[in-house]
């Protein structure tokens, strides 16, 4: 697979795919989260949850079922293999540590890991849905966002100004320029996106962060 | 005892001031001939407990644009702007809740119990005005339970105990709304013979139903 003509979003998803370990029960976030498994490597098999009711969740059949929606309320389809259960048990699920990675879009996230994606206050107020219990109960946490808001300000930043949706919850940022850990020493450069140098990274993140060796070289 | 209606008769259960639950997930599960019969009823000033405001003409969504419900306890309003535009106009009280946090306020309503402790929502605006306790020297947010008058449900099919099964992700919160409101109606689309549904297949046991209204087939 070809960097050239990948958009942001598609580095940032194929780059999260990398994360995922045979086998991880995994949240997927609306949007972006979405285009994560067109690039998990093929000796990767993910089991897809999806909160309003079901594990193995896939893609639609040609035959639509208006009973059969991913969590975005979209046509879905259920892969072999896959079972139905109601939203307590779902979430039970979630909070109580059963699924193993969860990918969500952001707002904002900063050096403590707190995230902020469900309101921006008097402008949009959407409710959190799910949200704060996936950040609350899967074991690790990806934050796969654009690194730089449609403005141009930086969204890895000291401290969120927005609501939160967790306080030191998230464990990876993914963008299309690089990979940062949170650690409780603050955040930590992982990986630089093909191409990539090192200082438009410290140009774009308000945040400081420390570099692992090998990278920048 | 017979506990299938006629739609008409649906209509005349809906109050003003009520407060009413309703299955379903964006519309997926909700009992769209329920929530017609809410609007044929007049009723208003309703209380809502329902997982999201679903889109303007579906799910639980006519209810907000028809302006029957004075309260929303929800975890998710933004696919129906109008839920929006009336909060922000000051029409309509709108209670956001984690969806996690959402079902167990409603199992503890159903389930006898006096509140959940979850650590969702702490460090966030939803802990405001809560109590916080430690356990294990972890935070938890003590979350209050969910009754309704009324839960109105949608499942696939009945039988005329009112036992209950539902289709693929229609389940969603229609069983442990079930057990959360003095009275429990179920639209299904199809009712059999006692008998006719193996015990082992049903979701939701007859004697939490209390009415059910059939669509389509017989």
């Amino acid at each position: 697979m070809s960097d050239v003509m990948m958009t942001p979003k598609q580095i940032i998803a194929a780059r999260v795919a990398k994360e995922m370990k045979d086998g991880d029960v995994v949240n997927l976030g609306i949007g972006l989260p979405t285009l994560v498994p067109d690039y998990l490597p093929k000796d990767v098999n993910v089991i897809l949850q999806s909160e309003n009711g079901y594990i193995g969740l896939g893609p639609a059949n040609d035959e639509i079922d208006m009973d059969l929606v991913n969590a975005g309320g979209q046509p879905a389809g259920i892969i072999p293999g896959g079972a139905f259960f109601d939203s307590f048990f779902s979430f039970s699920l979630i909070r109580g540590g059963h699924v193993d990675v969860t990918v969500l879009g952001g707002l904002e996230v900063d050096a403590k890991g707190n995230l902020a994606n469900w309101m921006v206050p008097g402008k949009m107020v959407p409710g959190m849905g799910g949200a704060m219990d996936l950040v609350t109960g899967a074991k690790k946490v990806i934050v796969a966002m654009e690194h730089c808001s449609k403005k141009g300000t930086p969204k890895i930043l000291e401290e969120c100004t927005l609501p939160l949706t967790g306080k030191g919850v998230v464990d990876l940022i993914v963008t299309e320029l690089a990979v940062f850990s949170v650690t409780e020493e603050g955040l930590v450069l992982e990986d630089l996106q093909e191409g990539v140098d090192l200082e438009t990274v410290r140009e774009k993140t308000a945040a400081s962060f420390k570099v692992k060796e090998f990278i920048g070289c | 005892m017979n506990k299938i209606i006629p739609k008409e008769e649906v209509s005349t259960i809906f109050k003003d001031g009520m407060t009413i639950m309703a299955g379903g997930f964006m519309g997926v599960g909700t009992p769209q001939e329920l929530v017609s019969a809410v609007l044929e009823s007049n009723a208003k000033d309703i209380t809502l407990i329902a997982s999201d405001t679903a889109v303007v003409d579906k799910g639980v969504g006519p209810l907000i644009v028809n302006k029957r419900v004075k309260k929303v306890i929800a975890s998710h309003i933004g696919t129906n702007p109008e839920t929006g535009r009336q909060m922000i106009e000051g029409e309509l009280d709108v209670e956001l809740v984690p969806q996690g946090t959402f079902t167990e306020r409603v199992r503890a309503g159903g389930a006898g119990l006096g509140g959940v402790l979850t650590p969702t929502g702490i460090g966030t605006v939803v802990e405001e005005g809560k109590e916080k306790i430690t356990i294990d020297g972890r935070e938890f947010l003590l979350e209050k339970p969910l009754h309704a008058e009324v839960a109105i449900l949608k499942a696939r099919k009945a039988d005329k105990a009112g036992n209950l099964v539902y289709n693929r992700s229609a389940r969603n919160f229609n069983p442990i709304m079930a057990l959360a409101a003095d009275l429990v109606i179920a639209q299904v689309d199809e009712v059999v013979e006692i008998g006719e549904i193996n015990p082992d297949e049903v979701m939701t046991p007859g004697i939490l139903v209390d009415k059910i209204l059939v669509t389509g087939g017989n």
